[in-house]
C-alpha cells in the first residue's frame, strides 16, 4: 500500500505566497487574541489553589458555588472536569497578610464546606495544587527561558550542520508554530499550565524533526541538481520526502488521538497541544521552513 | 550485508534478554513473595501523579532563626551585665540581628565594652549615635552560618518526623539556599502529613503574670516584659472561644530540654493527652521553677498558642509534665511526634504544594496504559498494512524499543510520570519515523530500478544522516526540558531521551541485522515493501 503511488510533482513553492498570507493571518489572529484576552494562565504561573473533587453523584454546581461564595475567597472558578461527578475548583491568589499559609490550608476549608453537599459519603479529594506567587513567577521565567534556550541551541546546531540560512528558516518555522499553538490556547481560553509548556517544547522538537528531514533532502538535491534553480531543488526535495512526512504525521496523530480519547482528563490538554502542534509543525516544515530557505537564498546572493 | 558478523545478532539478543530481565517485574505489574530472588524485583518508579502522594516545596524563614539568636542574646547580655554588676538602662533586640543597650550615667562605657568584647568575641561591637549606648551585632558571616544551619536542622527534624509518621520512600532535599523539597509517594492522608511537617513545634513554658491586669493589657497597655497570648477554650455550651492570657515574656523552659513525648489517656476523663519527659538538666530546671512559683499558673505554649495554664500545686520532681487540650487521638499522636523530633529552628512556609489522591493516581495509570495500548496497536497495524513485510520488521523494532525503555526506566529508577506516559505514546509515533525514512528511501531506490540488495544498502546509508540530525535536535529539546523542568516535566524529558536513543538503535541497527538474518540463505528476489 502506498499513500502516494506516483512520484509527485506538486509545485509547493508556487503556493508560498498563499501559504505565507495564511500563516501571517493565523499569527495575527494569535497576536490579537493574546493582546485582547491574553492567556488563561493556570495556577502554575499565576499562583493560587486548584482542588479537584469527586462527588458520589453528579456534582451540584449551583450549590457548590453558593457554599464557596460564603468562604469569601475572591475569584473562584468552578468547572466540571471530564465527568459530571468530578469538579475542579480554582481559587485565585489570596492577597494580604498570612496569605500564603491560609492558602495552603484552603483545600481543607473547601472540602469541609462542601462535604455537607455530598451526603453521607462526603466528597473525595482527588487532587490539590497550590502554587505560591513567588514560585509562580519563577516557573514563568523558567518556562520562557526553556523555550528561548532551546531555540538558541537549535539555531546553533542547524547553522553548524547545515548553513546559516537554513538555521534562520528553522527557527522562524518554530516561532511560527509556537505563535499559532499559543494563540490557539489564548483564543479558546484553555488553561495554560506547566504541562502545556512541556507540550510546546515537544512540539518544537517534533516540528524541528520534520523540518530537518526536509532540509536534509534539500541539501542532498542541491548537490545532485547543482545547475538547477533553487525553486526547483526545493520543490523536488519536498516532493521526495512528502510520503515520509505524511506517514510519520499519521502514525503520530494516531497515537495522539488515542491519548485524547482514552488518556483521561488530566492529560487532555497536553495531548491536544501536541495534536495541534503536529499538524502545524508538519504544515510549517513544508510551507514555511522550505520557502524561507529560498527567501534567505535570494537575499544572500 | 552478505557477511553478517556473529557479534551483531548476539549483541541484539543480549540487549533484548537483558531488557526483558529488568522489565519483567514491571511487565507483570509487580512481584509477590514467591518471586525468585535471583530475578530483579524493582519495578518502574511511578511519579506522585501516578501513585498519589504529596509534593511540597518549603521556604525556611531563616531570618527568624537569626532573630531568635538575637533574642537569646538579649538574655545572655543581661546575664553577663548582672554577673559583672554593670549598671544599665535596659537591653533590647534591635532589628533582626542586633542587640542594643542603654548605659546608665554611673557606668563606664569603656569597662562595659571590654566585658562585652571578652564575653562575645565573635560579635560586632559598635557605639550608637551620640553615645546613647552600645550595639552588639551578629556578623554577616555568622548570620549566614545560622541560616545554613537552620535549613540543615529543619531537614533533619522534618526527616525524623516523617520517619516516625511512617512513609515508605520519602525524598527530602535541600533546594537552593533556603528551600526544602519533600516528596512523599503513596501517602493516604496528605493533609495530616502536611500539618505534621509544617508545624514549628516550639514548646515554651511561661509564667502567667498574676499581678498584671489583663483588661488594661487587652486595651493595648501591656506591662513591660509581658505578652498577651491566646488559647482555645471551651464554653459551657460546647462552642470554643479565644481565651487571652497575660504572660511573662521570658520563657522559663523550652522543648529543647525534652527527652521524650508519649500519648496517654488522662485518668479523669480518659481523654488523650501528651506526656512529656524532660532530660536531667530539664528536670532539674523544672523542679526549681515549680518550687519557686507554687500557687502560680504556668502556661504551656506551643507555637505561640496557649494549650493550658495549670496552677502549680507543689514542686514537681521527676521531670514530667502533661499537655492537655481537647485532642483527638491522632492529634495527640502527631503532637507527640513533633515534640520528640524537636522544634524547627525557624518557621517554614509552603511555597508550592501538589497532592494527588490515590484514586486519581490509579485512574491515571489505567487511562495512560489504555491509551498506550490502543495507540500502539493502531500504529503496529498501520505499519503492517502499509509496509507489509518491512512493516512487521519495523514493528519488531518498536516492540523492542518499548522493552528497552521499560528496562532503562527500571534500571535507572527514573520516575515515570503522567506526561512521561504521554511522552512514551508520542515516541511510539516518532519511533517508527526512522523506519519510515529508511523504507521510503528503499522504495525510491526500487523505483529507480535498483536490485533489492542495493536498494536496501542505499536506503539505510542515505537515511542515516537524516535520522541522526532529526533525533539529535529532538534530544536537544529534551535536555533543555530536563534542565528547566520540575517534577513531571523532568520525567517526561527522561522518557523522551531514553526513547530517542533506543529508537535510533532499534530502527537503524536492529532492523538491518534482522533483515540480514532473513536474507542469509536466500536473498529476496522481490521486497515486501
Amino acid at each position: 500500500m502506498e499513500l502516494i503511488t506516483k512520484k509527485t510533482h506538486i509545485d509547493f513553492i508556487r503556493w508560498r505566497k498563499l501559504a505565507f498570507s495564511f500563516s501571517i493571518g493565523l499569527i495575527l489572529l494569535s497576536l490579537i487574541s493574546l493582546g485582547v484576552q491574553g492567556l488563561n494562565y493556570g495556577i502554575d504561573f499565576s499562583g493560587g489553589t486548584l482542588v479537584q473533587l469527586r462527588f458520589p453523584g453528579p456534582a451540584p454546581v449551583g450549590e457548590i458555588r453558593k457554599a464557596l461564595s460564603d468562604l469569601d475567597l475572591g475569584d473562584v472558578v468552578i468547572q466540571e472536569f471530564g465527568r459530571p461527578e468530578e469538579i475542579l475548583v480554582r481559587v485565585e491568589r489570596q492577597e494580604g497578610q498570612e496569605a500564603s499559609s491560609n492558602q495552603a490550608q484552603l483545600a481543607q476549608r473547601i472540602v469541609a464546606s462542601l462535604n455537607g453537599l455530598a451526603g453521607e459519603e462526603g466528597v473525595e479529594l482527588r487532587r490539590v495544587e497550590f502554587v505560591g506567587p513567588q514560585v509562580g513567577e519563577e516557573l514563568t521565567t523558567k518556562g520562557i527561558m526553556a523555550v528561548l534556550y532551546s531555540m538558541i541551541v537549535i539555531l546553533a546546531y542547524v547553522a553548524w550542520r547545515f548553513e546559516l540560512r537554513f538555521a534562520y528558516g528553522a527557527v522562524l518555522a518554530l516561532i511560527h508554530d509556537l505563535a499559532i499553538t499559543v494563540g490557539f490556547f489564548s483564543l479558546l481560553q484553555k488553561e495554560f499550565t506547566l504541562v502545556v509548556v512541556a507540550a510546546l517544547l515537544t512540539v518544537i522538537g517534533y516540528s524541528l524533526n520534520d523540518t530537518i528531514v526536509v532540509y536534509d533532502r534539500i541539501r542532498e538535491e542541491m548537490k545532485r541538481l547543482k545547475k538547477e534553480p533553487m525553486t526547483l531543488i526545493i520543490n523536488e526535495a519536498v516532493n521526495r520526502v512528502l510520503a515520509r512526512t505524511l506517514v510519520t504525521s499519521l502514525t503520530t496523530i494516531l497515537v495522539l488521538v488515542a491519548l485524547i480519547l482514552f488518556g483521561g482528563e488530566v492529560i487532555h490538554d497536553f495531548a491536544l497541544t501536541l495534536f495541534l502542534g503536529v499538524l502545524v509543525g508538519t504544515y510549517s516544515s513544508i510551507f514555511v521552513a522550505s520557502p524561507m530557505v529560498l527567501l534567505m537564498d535570494r537575499k544572500g546572493r | 550485508m552478505r557477511q553478517l558478523p556473529l557479534w551483531k545478532p548476539l549483541l541484539i539478543l543480549g540487549i533484548a534478554l537483558t531488557s526483558l530481565f529488568y522489565a519483567l517485574p514491571s511487565l507483570l505489574g509487580g512481584v509477590d513473595e514467591e518471586w525468585p530472588s535471583w530475578l530483579p524485583n524493582q519495578v518502574i518508579l511511578r511519579g506522585l501523579d501516578l501513585q498519589g502522594g504529596l509534593y511540597l516545596l518549603l521556604h525556611v524563614e531563616t531570618d527568624k532563626a537569626v532573630e531568635q539568636t538575637a533574642e537569646n542574646l538579649v538574655d545572655e547580655v543581661l546575664g553577663v551585665l548582672r554577673e559583672k554588676r554593670l549598671r544599665h538602662l535596659g537591653v533590647k533586640r534591635a532589628g533582626i540581628s542586633a542587640v542594643e543597650m542603654r548605659l546608665s550615667k554611673g557606668s563606664d562605657p569603656e569597662e562595659v565594652r571590654k566585658v562585652l568584647r571578652d564575653e562575645f568575641p565573635d560579635l560586632l561591637l559598635e557605639d550608637m549615635a551620640e553615645g546613647a549606648g552600645i550595639r552588639l551585632a551578629i556578623t554577616p558571616d555568622k548570620q549566614k552560618e545560622i541560616k545554613g544551619f537552620a535549613v540543615e536542622q529543619s531537614i533533619q527534624t522534618i526527616r525524623s518526623r516523617i520517619d516516625q509518621f511512617g512513609v515508605s520512600e520519602p525524598t527530602i532535599q535541600k533546594q537552593g539556599q533556603e528551600r526544602i523539597l519533600i516528596q512523599l509517594p503513596g501517602l493516604q492522608d496528605p493533609a495530616r502529613a502536611k500539618a505534621l511537617i509544617g508545624r514549628t513545634a516550639r514548646l515554651e513554658f511561661k509564667m502567667v503574670d498574676e499581678k498584671g491586669d489583663l483588661a488594661t493589657a487587652l486595651d493595648g497597655r501591656v506591662p513591660p516584659g509581658d505578652v498577651v497570648l491566646y488559647g482555645d477554650q471551651q464554653a459551657r455550651d460546647g462552642s470554643t472561644y479565644q481565651q487571652p492570657y497575660l504572660l511573662k515574656k521570658r520563657t522559663v523552659l523550652t522543648g529543647a530540654y525534652l527527652s521524650d513525648a508519649r500519648v496517654n489517656f488522662s485518668a479523669q476523663y480518659n481523654e488523650p493527652q501528651v506526656l512529656v519527659s524532660f532530660n536531667r538538666q530539664g528536670a532539674r530546671k523544672f523542679a526549681q521553677i515549680t518550687a519557686n512559683h507554687v500557687n502560680e499558673r504556668m502556661a504551656i505554649v506551643l507555637d505561640g498558642r496557649v494549650y493550658s495554664a495549670p496552677v502549680i500545686q507543689e514542686r514537681i520532681d521527676g521531670g514530667r509534665a502533661s499537655i492537655t487540650g481537647r485532642f483527638t487521638t491522632d492529634d495527640a499522636h502527631d503532637l507527640a511526634i513533633v515534640l520528640r523530633a524537636g522544634a524547627l529552628p525557624a518557621p517554614v512556609k509552603i511555597l508550592e504544594e501538589r497532592t494527588v489522591g490515590p484514586t486519581l493516581g490509579r485512574d491515571s495509570v489505567e487511562q495512560g496504559l489504555a491509551s498506550i495500548l490502543i495507540g500502539g496497536a493502531l500504529v503496529l497495524v498501520f505499519m503492517a498494512l502499509y509496509y507489509r513485510g518491512f512493516g512487521l520488521l519495523a514493528n519488531i523494532a518498536v516492540l523492542l524499543n518499548i522493552l528497552i525503555l521499560m528496562a532503562a526506566l527500571t534500571f535507572l529508577q527514573a520516575t515515570l510520570t503522567l506526561p512521561g506516559i504521554a511522552g512514551a505514546v508520542l515516541l511510539l509515533g516518532m519511533a517508527v519515523d526512522a523506519n519510515v525514512l529508511i523504507f521510503e528511501r528503499i522504495r525510491e531506490e526500487l523505483h529507480l530500478g535498483k536490485t533489492p540488495l542495493a536498494a536496501i544498502d542505499h536506503g539505510y546509508s542515505k537515511a542515516f544522516s537524516t535520522i541522526m540530525d532529526a533525533n539529535i535536535t529532538t534530544l536537544i529539546t529534551a535536555v533543555v526540558l530536563y534542565q528547566f523542568g520540575t517534577g513531571p516535566v523532568r520525567g517526561f524529558a527522561v522518557t523522551l531521551s531514553i526513547g530517542l536513543v533506543a529508537s535510533m538503535f532499534t530502527a537503524i541497527f536492529v532492523t538491518r541485522v534482522v533483515l540480514a538474518l532473513a536474507m542469509r540463505n536466500r536473498p529476496f528476489a522481490k521486497l515486501s515493501i
